[in-house]
């Protein structure tokens, strides 16, 4: 059986009155790809960051490939080997693409392996014509790319991904699945989406959120089909 | 990075031994070597600030500091290369340790200014109060609002009668400030300096890499208050007294404005806003006319209003437009419209 890359146990989160992430318990193997859904404010990001320890969680343990890592600050998470975009597009907006994703590969590698590694992934991400331009001048698709690709360039081992494919072209969707499905090679992969196409195309297990807690986790076919997710998704009453 | 390492060096070496032999013969030695000892701490936040994104508005409380240390450990030790040396190290352990309590306690950076600008009113106040004959260190006398007069000045390391005073002082001090310069220069092209980069862009990202932004930006701190305490220390030697007013919020405010109106993010800028402005103030003192507070607010407000990138970058802009389209590569792929994401 594979390893268990990621854990949650009990995990919940509340701002003032607002329960966001309520007793979540996750379960996440080595190499598995398992997208997140839920409708807007089913608490998707807060887990996330949760978990990455952009959020310090209310109540609840958080453990990776065994360590407990509740309470840790994001840089000592993503030194583990965890790479991670969040909802909001974060990227180093002055600087060049090639830079960017530079910084990312030098956190693990000496500087000219470092070089070597973001090269390669900036030709496998087809953004050779723009390597020199800096963040702020791309359009949002190229910024998405870049930043995946600034995730995927330091080699992890779990990819926790918020929205990958929002605002994005169908072309670009197209290439990040393949790049997802390389990271998947050697990656556990979590993908929070909204867009059920995509996640049908990629998905295998999806786990639902709903008001903070998990609803449902099985099959992609199976949780399209339940009529209590799909209930929630067009917000009628069940 | 337009230009290689190389190139950047030799620039600075060619650019700078020009000025340093020309400079003399349009301003006295003694007026200039305080130019450049400004410039020097010019450049100290011009480095934290611009490249490390860092707003201090106590720089000036490491400018004092290394001022301080070195009167002192020069009354108490005699030969000045020991000094110079704790001048530079005080300051830097001092904003390690201030350092680390802003960046580990995640201050924001309304806080982080709030915490320099109060930490340099309290050792203003505290040395202004240091009159009395019981604040001593060792054999040095603190003296309050008097200052300290009367320590012994640079020597040529390991012969304490040799003075470096006059001319060869402004060299000395210009010199410095050349290789001040290609330490940023070098720290600026290394990995840290590069990663310092990022940090001042976007530090979610960057720790979401996994680099502990904190301690970088500890560092990098630390950095830009060793190079204001050895601006200090040059500055005690030129002026052969400290005094209070070295800490005072005046001094920091004025830094402030050198970086502005130079440029921030630039390496120069800094330096040639420091320079510029501190002449300016000095022909002005020779004048009754106008207030040279008020001369310098204005300028300021004329900067940010119409020049807000600084001089540095503008006249680098106006160079491009001049002399750039001859050296444009034929092959160049810049054809892509910039966009807004
Ligand atoms: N910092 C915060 N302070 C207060 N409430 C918050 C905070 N962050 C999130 N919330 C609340 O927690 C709930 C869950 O938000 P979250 O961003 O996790 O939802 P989500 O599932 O990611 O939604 P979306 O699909 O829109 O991204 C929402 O009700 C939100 O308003
Ligand atoms: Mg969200």
């Amino acid at each position: 059986m594979a390893e268990t890359v990621l854990e949650t146990q009990g995990l919940t989160m509340r701002f003032g009155g607002v329960t966001a992430s309520d007793n979540v318990n996750f379960k996440l193997k080595a190499r598995e790809l398992r997208c997140l859904i839920g409708p807007n404010g089913a608490g998707k990001s807060t887990f996330f960051k949760c978990v990455t320890g952009l959020l310090t969680p209310t109540e609840g343990h958080v453990f990776m490939r065994g360590q407990e890592v509740t309470g840790w600050h994001p840089h000592q998470i993503a030194s583990l080997g965890v790479g991670i975009k969040t909802q909001t597009p974060n990227v180093l907006d002055a600087l060049s693409v090639r830079e960017n994703i530079w910084l990312a590969a030098r956190r693990f590698h000496p500087v000219s392996e470092a070089r070597d590694r973001s090269d390669e992934m900036i030709d496998r991400l087809a953004l050779g014509s723009i390597a020199r331009s800096s963040l702020g001048q791309l359009a949002h698709g190229e910024r998405q790319r870049v930043e995946l690709g600034l995730v995927a360039v330091a080699d992890p081992w779990l990819v926790l991904l918020d929205e990958p494919a929002a605002g994005m072209s169908a072309q670009d969707v197209e290439r990040m699945t393949a790049i997802i499905h390389d990271l998947t090679k050697t990656a556990a992969v979590v993908i929070v989406e909204h867009d059920m196409q995509f996640i049908r195309s990629i998905a295998d297990t999806v786990t639902v959120f709903h008001q903070g807690a998990v609803l449902m986790e099985d099959h992609v076919d199976r949780v399209m089909s339940d009529a209590q997710v799909r209930a929630v998704y067009l917000g009628k009453k069940t | 990075m337009a230009r290689t390492a190389l190139q950047d060096v030799l620039l600075t070496l060619v650019v700078s031994a020009l000025l340093i032999w020309i400079m003399p013969m349009l301003i006295g030695t003694y007026t200039l070597t305080v130019l450049v000892i400004y410039g020097m701490l010019g450049l100290s936040l011009g480095l934290i600030w611009g490249f490390g994104g860092i707003l201090c508005f106590g720089q000036a409380a490491f400018f004092g500091l290394g001022a301080y240390t070195y009167a002192i450990a020069a009354i108490n030790i005699g030969e000045s290369t020991l000094p110079m040396l704790l001048a530079v190290l005080v300051p830097a352990i001092f904003a390690a340790l201030l350092g680390a309590m802003m960046f580990y306690g995640r201050l924001t950076d309304v806080y982080l200014g709030v915490i320099t600008l109060v930490v340099t009113l309290i050792l203003f106040k505290f040395v202004n109060s240091t009159a009395g004959p019981q604040y001593v260190i060792g054999k040095a006398r603190l003296g309050g609002f008097n200052g300290i007069p009367g320590f012994q000045t640079l020597n040529v390391p390991g012969d304490p009668g040799a003075y470096i005073w006059g001319d060869p002082y402004y060299y000395v001090c210009a010199v410095a400030l050349v290789i001040v310069f290609l330490l940023v220069t070098w720290l600026l092209r290394s990995s840290f300096g590069r990663i310092a980069l990022g940090i001042r862009e976007n530090e979610v990202r960057m720790g979401l890499m996994g680099y502990d932004v904190a301690a970088r930006k500890t560092v990098m701190f630390a950095i830009g208050a060793a190079i204001a305490g050895l601006a200090g220390a040059l500055f005690a030697n030129w002026g052969e007294i400290v005094t209070p007013s070295l800490f005072s919020l005046g001094q920091s405010a004025e830094i402030i404005i050198w970086c502005i109106v130079g440029g921030l993010g630039t390496r120069i800028g800094p330096i040639i806003g420091a320079a510029g402005l501190a002449y300016l103030k000095f022909l002005l003192g020779q004048q009754s006319l106008i207030d040279n507070t008020l001369i310098t607010g204005l300028i300021l407000v004329l900067f940010v209003l119409f020049l807000p990138k600084g001089l540095a970058p503008a006249i680098a802009a106006l160079f491009r437009a001049v002399f750039g389209r001859t050296r444009r590569k034929p092959d160049a792929r810049r054809m892509r419209r910039a966009r807004h994401g």
